[in-house]
This record gives structure tokens, C-alpha cells and sequence, in this order.
């Protein structure tokens, strides 16, 4: 193992510590009918990018754009259909939980739902201690208990709730467990599933800032899935902008947030209120028509074109690729720099 | 490091309350399951010290009373005696040691059988689990008292063999209760989790899933217990249960129904006790299934 983690965020230096290509994650739904082959639902389909060490790439989109199945994909959660996941310069996929073992500790996940994620029939001791007794057993019980007290220490819980239950906490508290239990094992690259977004606001901001201190003062990198753009904009380094499990824009936050190429991505920042009466009066929102259609039967070409106001015949025939618009921005529109009304 | 330890010295005095302290507390409020459980456990004592309650044996008979004799005190015939002398009590207690026995082993057996097979299915999924119900079906599908008399007639009348039969037909009800259970409980994010972690199937199937099924799991075991009770009796009253000179509660009532007109003692005697003990069992899975889902009240 290389030791890549810096305390600086060492954007775009050196290989990525994750580089992901062409992944697709399909699941056959059945039509219920014999002799009727399923149908592949493409809930991510052909996605491309890379992360480096100390980085924070947020994920964005609809729900049911493919934002959860892209990080279960790259954790082996869920078993990709095609494509590589290369970790430190190990392919992942087609790995069997055997094998795979060697790299859990590395990657860990946060839950979007803080109770749902922990077993209801386990002291939240046991409950953060259970990565240790997988990966390290041979420490004794006295150590475990240290290092679960440390890192409960470290996310805010104290130490002496160890014995309680986690219905006996709340939602914030929950979530808070839910880190500790990611972080015991030191991990390289923690995947965010809306680690908020069942949180209400006072607690989403804890929580974030808690997420953020961790990763910068052990170097992680981050894929922060959300659908809430502000909350995206304060975590993030990059942006990666998902519609029906494609690809349509990555770039850095800034460029991202202050040139956005892509018409959806113009309409999802439009849709950001701003926090300040007069601006939000003026600001033009940009409101999309429809609704998301279905990842069984998306349309030809583009997958946006649908709902994208400036589509032409060419988007219903070919689907755009990923191109370099400016300094590290990619977007996946035929006509990001076309003037069209 | 020293501040740590004293906040671990802390921490052992606060103890947090599982889902398992809150539902026997709920148990514990509960009148009809507390007595039900007070009453069971006065027959099971008395089950177990019944060759010290009576100067009589249960397979020697009374040659200085009347065959069948009704209940006398001075003679320590507290239940009488039935048809071939033999003290009523002694045998109503015996009865129900064989009884209970054969409720809680054959119980046992179908809840081993029951919760590793419904478990493995439902974690597994797919075409397996598809199969593996398939069989449960099919069995379900065969008359049970045949398949037991079966049994019997080829291997012969043997205590044990009762309880592998019944055990082995009784569990087909918890393989499917129990595969159920799992289905909801694995989609659950904490089973994610622990796959994220590295924790292998056979430790999720132990440590997340089958903690998390044993509810209902545990409130049909205490239904399946009297189902089995009354099915061996069922057996006894055919002729096809325990051998003499031991006996059941099925035994007893079969013999006690056949001269229910002349000496009704026969019958009274373990008839309250068959019933009291089916309705202990039947208070206490009803009280321990609002124990332990306070929401399906």
C-alpha cells in the first residue's frame, strides 16, 4: 500500500488513487412473462472519472438518476454489470468477497437513513467495533474497547454511551455512529450516500462539518452523493453531474457553479434558492418540463433531450459524448457552447 | 491514556436498555401472561418432583382399593385410582413430563431445522431460495397423521421417533415464517453495511439476521409448543403414542373417556391439566407478541 494520504488536498497530483471507467450497472427486470428475455434497467450506464488522494468529488441529480447505485457499484455492493474500478492500481471488479476483504478497509460507505444503518439488536460498542473484529482480530477486547472509545471521542459521542442501543439516540447521534463505525479502520476513501439528507438542518450542518474535519485532517477522499446543491458545493472539490445514470457534466466546484455548460446543469443550479430576498426575486429559474423518464425505455441519444429546452434532431440520433470544455470541465452535450434559445 | 480509562471506568456504569430488557419489561405488565407463566412452572415442579408427592409408583398397582378408585384422602388417592389401580396422580404427573417433553424436544427440533433452513433461503435468494420453498411446499402438501402412522407401523412405537416425527413436520410452518423475516430484514442498510465492512455471510446470518427474526420466531414457538402437546395426545388417543406402562396426558384421556360415565376422575383430572397447560402456553406467545412488536397491537 502506498502511504498517499497528506494533509493537504493534493487535487489532481500524481495517479488517482480511484479511477472508475466505463462502469455500467444494469438489473435485468423480469416482464413476468416465460420466453420473455428481462429487460436491463440501466440505472448506471457507462460512467467514467477518476479521484485522487484527499479528494472530494460530489455526486448530484434526481432522484433515481443512479447517485446510491454508482457508489454501491464502486464499493462491490453491488456487482457492476461492465467496466473497471481500479483502486491504487487494483481492478475491484469481478473480485470475490474473499479477495475483496483486503480492500474493505480502504473503502467505507455512510447510509443515508442513521437508524436503518445499525442493527437495532447491538450496543453501539459492538456496533463500531464490528470493522475491528473483521479485520483485526487479533486484538484483545480491552484494545478494541479503546479504540472505540478514541474514535467516538473524535466524532463528537462520548465515550460512555458505549453499552446503549441505538434507538436510544437521535437522528444526528445515529449518523454520528454510523462515521465512527466508517473511520475505526483509518479508511482511504469514504463513499457518502446523502449522509444528511434524513437529518434535519441544524444537525445536517454538524454533521457535514464533522465529515469535512475528518477528511482533512486524515487526508480521505470523498465521493459525497447528494441532491442537495448547496450542501454539495460547501464538501466538494469536483463536481460530477448524473441524469438517468449518464454522465452530463464534471467539473471543478467553481467552474461548475459559476459557468455551468450543460442545460440541465443550468437548471438544477438555477433551482438552488439564494439566501438573499432581493437576488432570488430577480434570479432567473430555468424549470424543466416533464418528468424523469423511465431508466427501462430511455430515450435515443441524449437522455436529456426530453426535457432539454435547446435539443435539436442531431440529440434524438446520437448520444453526446464527454467532451473537455475549459480547464479540467468536461460535458456531454452536442451544443454546450452553441448560441440556441 | 489515564483520562481514557477513567472515562472507560465511566462507561460501565451507564447501561443502555435493548429491545430484548424493554420487552420483557412489557411482558412483565402483562397479568395473564405473568400468571400463565407462574402456573406453568408450579406443573413443571410438580412434574419433576412427582415420585416424592405420593407414597404410590406410577406402574405398581393399589391391590387393597377399588380398580377404578375414585378419589380418596386417607389412602392418598388424591386423583383415585384408574382401571388397573394405579395412582391417578402419580400418572397425571408422569404424564406430564412425557407431555412436556415431547412439546418443548419436538419443538426444538423444528426450530433448528425451521430457522437454519427459512434463514439460509431467504439470505440466499434467487433460485435457491426458489427450490428450497418449492420443498417446503411439496411437503406441506403431504397429510401428516399418514406420514406419522407410517413411521410408527415401520419403525415401531418409540418415544424418540415421536419427537423427530412431529418435530420434523412442525417445521416446515417456521421455515416459512422465519424465510419471510429474513427477506424484510436483509434489504435493511445495516446488512449493507456490514457487507461493506467485509463481514462474511455465514457471521451476517448469525450476528444481524437471526437476532433480528427471533421475535416472531420466539412467539410461535410458544404456539407450536401446545400444537405438539395436542397432537401427541391426538397420537395417544389412536393408540399410536407413548408405550405402557409410561404414559401421557393423551393416554390418560383416552383411557379416562372410555369410562367417563362410571368413574369421570379418569378424565377430569388430566383434562385440566392438558387444558391448563395449553392455555399457559397460548397466554404467554400472545404476551410475548406484544412484548416484542408493541406496534402490531
Amino acid at each position: 500500500m502506498e502511504a498517499t494520504t497528506t494533509s493537504k488536498n493534493s487535487n489532481s497530483n500524481g495517479a488517482p488513487i480511484l479511477s472508475v471507467r466505463g462502469l455500467k450497472v444494469y438489473f435485468p427486470i423480469s416482464s413476468g412473462k416465460f420466453f420473455v428475455p428481462p429487460i436491463p434497467l440501466k440505472a448506471v450506464d457507462d460512467v467514467s472519472f477518476d479521484l485522487y488522494s484527499g479528494e472530494a468529488l460530489g455526486v448530484v441529480g434526481e432522484s433515481g438518476c443512479g447517485k446510491s447505485t454508482l457508489g454501491r457499484g464502486v464499493l462491490q455492493l453491488i456487482e457492476p454489470t461492465a467496466g473497471e474500478v481500479v483502486w491504487q492500481g487494483h481492478h475491484l471488479e469481478g473480485l470475490g468477497p474473499k479477495q475483496m476483504i483486503l480492500y474493505r478497509r480502504d473503502l467505507q460507505i455512510i447510509f443515508q437513513d442513521p437508524l436503518a444503518s445499525l442493527n437495532p439488536r447491538m450496543t453501539i460498542g459492538d456496533i463500531i467495533a464490528e470493522p475491528l473484529t473483521v479485520h483485526y482480530p487479533e486484538l484483545s477486547k480491552d484494545e478494541r474497547k479503546q479504540r472505540v472509545a478514541k474514535i467516538m471521542e473524535e466524532v463528537g459521542l462520548l465515550p460512555q454511551m458505549i453499552n446503549r442501543y441505538p434507538h436510544e439516540f437521535s437522528g444526528g447521534q445515529c449518523q454520528r455512529i454510523g462515521v465512527a463505525r466508517a473511520m475505526i479502520l483509518r479508511p482511504k476513501l469514504i463513499v457518502c450516500d446523502e449522509p444528511v439528507s434524513a437529518l434535519d438542518v441544524s444537525i445536517q450542518a454538524q454533521i457535514i462539518n464533522l465529515i469535512q474535519d475528518l477528511q482533512q485532517s486524515f487526508g480521505l477522499s470523498l465521493i459525497f452523493i447528494s441532491h442537495d446543491l448547496s450542501i454539495v458545493r460547501h464538501i466538494s472539490h469536483r463536481i460530477m453531474v448524473l441524469y438517468l445514470g449518464n454522465v452530463m457534466e464534471i467539473a471543478d466546484k467553481l467552474s461548475l457553479y459559476d459557468e455551468p455548460k450543460h442545460p440541465y446543469t443550468k437548471a438544477l443550479i438555477s433551482a438552488v434558492p439564494i439566501p438573499d430576498p432581493e437576488q432570488e426575486k430577480n434570479k432567473q429559474r430555468i424549470v424543466l418540463e416533464g418528468d424523469l423518464p423511465s431508466p427501462l425505455s430511455p430515450p435515443t441519444g441524449c437522455v436529456f433531450r426530453t426535457r432539454c429546452p435547446i435539443a435539436q434532431p442531431l440529440c434524438a440520433k446520437e448520444k453526446p459524448p464527454l467532451v473537455d470544455a475549459g480547464a479540467k470541465h468536461q460535458v456531454a452535450c452536442h451544443f454546450w457552447d452553441a448560441d440556441i434559445r | 491514556m489515564k483520562d481514557q480509562l477513567n472515562g472507560l471506568e465511566i462507561a460501565e456504569t451507564v447501561k443502555g436498555r435493548s429491545l430484548w430488557q424493554d420487552a420483557m419489561r412489557r411482558l412483565m405488565h402483562n397479568k395473564a401472561a405473568v400468571v400463565s407463566m407462574v402456573l406453568l412452572g408450579i406443573i413443571v415442579i410438580l412434574a419433576i418432583l412427582a415420585p416424592y408427592l405420593s407414597p404410590w409408583a406410577y406402574d405398581e398397582p393399589d391391590w387393597g382399593y377399588d380398580f377404578p378408585g375414585a378419589p380418596n384422602g386417607e389412602l392418598k388417592h388424591w386423583f383415585g385410582t384408574d382401571g388397573n389401580g394405579r395412582d391417578l396422580m402419580v400418572r397425571t404427573l408422569f404424564g406430564a413430563r412425557i407431555s412436556l417433553m415431547v412439546g418443548v424436544l419436538a419443538t426444538t427440533v423444528s426450530l433448528l431445522i425451521g430457522v437454519t433452513y427459512g434463514a439460509t433461503a431467504g439470505f440466499l435468494g434467487g433460485r435457491i431460495d426458489n427450490v428450497m420453498m418449492r420443498i417446503v411446499d411439496i411437503l406441506y402438501s403431504l397429510p401428516f397423521m399418514f406420514f406419522v402412522i407410517l413411521l410408527m407401523v415401520f419403525f415401531g412405537r418409540n418415544i424418540f421417533l415421536i419427537f423427530v416425527a412431529l418435530g420434523a413436520v412442525e417445521w416446515l410452518t417456521m421455515a416459512r415464517i422465519v424465510r419471510g423475516q429474513t427477506l424484510s430484514v436483509k434489504k435493511k442498510e445495516f446488512i449493507e453495511a456490514a457487507h461493506a465492512i467485509g463481514v462474511s455471510n455465514w457471521k451476517i446470518i448469525i450476528r444481524h439476521i437471526i437476532p433480528n427474526v427471533l421475535g416472531p420466531v420466539i412467539v410461535y414457538m410458544t404456539l407450536t409448543i401446545p400444537q405438539v402437546i395436542l397432537t401427541e395426545s391426538f397420537l395417544s388417543f389412536l393408540g399410536l403414542g407413548v408405550q405402557e406402562p409410561l404414559t401421557s396426558w393423551g393416554v390418560l384421556i383416552s383411557e379416562g373417556a372410555k369410562q367417563m360415565e362410571s368413574a369421570p376422575w379418569m378424565l377430569i383430572f388430566p383434562a385440566v391439566f392438558l387444558a391448563l397447560t395449553l392455555f399457559c402456553f397460548n397466554f404467554i406467545g400472545d404476551g410475548l407478541r406484544d412484548a416484542l412488536d408493541p406496534k402490531d397491537r
